[in-house]
């Protein structure tokens, strides 16, 4: 795309993609100390974690400002309208990622409480598949890159299978052992914290679909499929039942 | 003010179901053009331009400055004629009929197609004369009431009345920029057009004079087909219905107002509204 004639317009609209780079890197660090602080039990991390929230926090108002400024004094029209409104939908869901993140940090402590080490490794998969989901769908963000995001928005079900497995599994451990039942239910909210989690990747998914193509996804890719396979198909649910 | 907003607004909300209704249902083209060119002199100023403009709606031109947008309104009512080594070519249909036909009678379609410029130009007469002065030439009055009566029905519906009824017989030369734009629409209307052309009608007025006209023709759409050339992008957003762009002699694209400003199919489109042309 040609330059734009007024280039601090340019800057700000690059400046407000950084912005959302940095809330995406810290989103993605929050998440991962998170569940390291669970599987390690770690609980200073945990803490650390928790705490850190807060910048997250002050990056999601600055670039809602930063929006609301450039709605103001420029008029964005077309791909930078869009543009504009994608940040501060995405950022919103970042802000929503490190809160979950902050969540799952806090549980930490009563998730210790009779550590459910056998439900460990499901714990870590599902955790892998949410930062994987995070990572991919930034990716896709600062590559305006449409097949990729459409990749994470498809892949939302995975996750919520793996969910739906930890929360049998961890069903099983407290019908045997009653003892487990306070950390094993904190460590399914915990789970159920990384669910939401990649509902919010889909959403960042659909958002950088918009971004690029100006349609909104769902609507488009029902199309595709319509005229595509020449049958019609089913919605698929991007958020779990 | 007060007094008139209350049918107004239910005639706006009215209008806009019909109108909802309308983008579900087939348009009502009243201006069909096909493969129209101008020339000036030797020089090509519009390319194959083929639109249909929809009845009672309004649409905006827009385009870099020489881009062909007036040159192509001005088409529309035959202004063009006026200009030595002007030509056009292609085919232009007013309600179906050909308005470059050789027995067409040009002074009745510029009657019927009416035209508001960038500059207010009132007469230098009284602000009732500049309304009356074409119903009279037209003879569409047939006693002293009957003109009053299309000379305040028009001031009414170009929201002027209130603020001129004192002083009617005062030269329109007196009034405010907005107010004498508001009279030329007033004048316009005085003649009971099918089509009204503006070329640029606020560029020469403040915000609020701007906010008033555009007031206005969102009430005129109900009645009128309009068609506005315009430098703001904002405005065409804002009071169009239909927008097309020209770029170069050429129509790039035309569509609904929301798609346009929000995600046009041609990337001039998209570079032009988005300020990146070079």
């Amino acid at each position: 795309m040609p330059e734009h004639t007024v280039k601090a317009f340019a800057e700000e609209l690059e400046g407000l993609g950084q912005s959302i780079a940095t809330m995406g890197g810290l989103a993605e660090r929050q998440l991962a100390d998170a569940v390291t602080s669970i599987e390690r039990r770690n609980l200073s991390l945990a803490e650390r974690t928790a705490e850190a929230d807060i910048e997250i926090d002050r990056l999601e108002q600055e670039i809602e400002s930063q929006a609301i400024l450039m709605i103001a004094r420029r008029q964005p029209m077309a791909s930078d309208l869009r543009e504009i409104i994608c940040a501060v939908k995405i950022s919103t869901d970042l802000e929503r990622v490190g809160d979950l993140a902050k969540n799952i940090a806090r549980r930490a402590e009563r998730i210790f409480e009779s550590h459910p080490q056998r439900a460990m490794p499901a714990f870590v998969r599902m955790a892998r598949l949410a930062m994987q989901q995070i990572k991919e769908v930034l990716d896709a963000y600062s590559r305006r890159d449409t097949a990729k995001a459409l990749e994470v928005w498809k892949a939302d079900a995975e996750i919520d299978a793996a969910y739906n497995s930890l929360f049998r599994e961890l069903l099983t451990y407290m019908m045997e052992d009653p003892r487990d039942i306070g950390s094993c239910t904190h460590l399914l909210f915990g789970a159920k914290n990384l669910e939401r989690v990649g509902d919010h990747a889909t959403n960042i998914a659909e958002m950088v679909y918009y971004l690029v193509e100006g349609e909104p996804l769902a609507e488009q890719r029902l199309r595709l499929d319509d005229t595509e396979r020449g049958r019609p198909v089913e919605p698929e649910q991007p958020t779990s039942a | 003010m007060n007094e008139a907003a209350g049918p107004r607004g239910a005639e706006a909300l009215a209008d806009g179901r019909a109108h909802g209704e309308q983008a579900g249902a087939a348009r009502t083209a009243m201006i069909q053009v096909r493969d129209a060119c101008a020339y000036y002199g030797e020089k090509q100023a519009l390319f194959d331009v083929s639109i249909d403009i929809d009845a009672r709606s309004v649409t905006a031109f827009i385009g870099p400055s020489g881009c062909g947008k007036s040159t192509f309104l001005r088409c529309l009512n035959r202004m063009n004629d006026t200009i030595e080594g002007a030509r056009v070519t292609g085919s232009f249909l007013l309600a179906g009929r050909d308005i470059y036909e050789p027995s067409l009678d040009v002074v009745e379609l510029r009657a019927r197609v009416g035209m508001v410029f960038q500059k207010p130009n009132p007469f230098p007469k009284s602000i009732f004369e500049n309304v009356a002065y074409g119903p009279r030439i037209h003879g569409l009055a047939h006693s002293k009431a009957d003109l009053e009566k299309i000379v305040i029905g028009s001031l009414t519906k170009a929201g002027l009345l209130k603020e001129v009824q004192d002083r009617l017989g005062e030269p329109g030369t007196g009034l405010s920029g907005g107010q004498q734009q508001r009279l030329c629409i007033a004048r316009a209307i005085a003649v009971s057009p099918e089509v009204i052309l503006m070329d640029e009608p606020c560029s020469a007025l403040d915000p609020i004079a701007t906010a008033r006209i555009e007031e206005l023709i969102d009430e005129l759409r109900e009645n009128y087909t309009i068609v506005i050339v315009t430098h703001s992008m904002q405005q065409a957003a804002r009071v169009s219905q239909r927008t097309a762009f020209f770029h170069l002699g050429i129509l790039v694209e035309e569509g609904e107002t929301a798609q346009i400003f929000t995600n046009p199919g041609d990337e001039r489109t998209q570079d032009y509204i988005t300020g990146r042309f070079g």
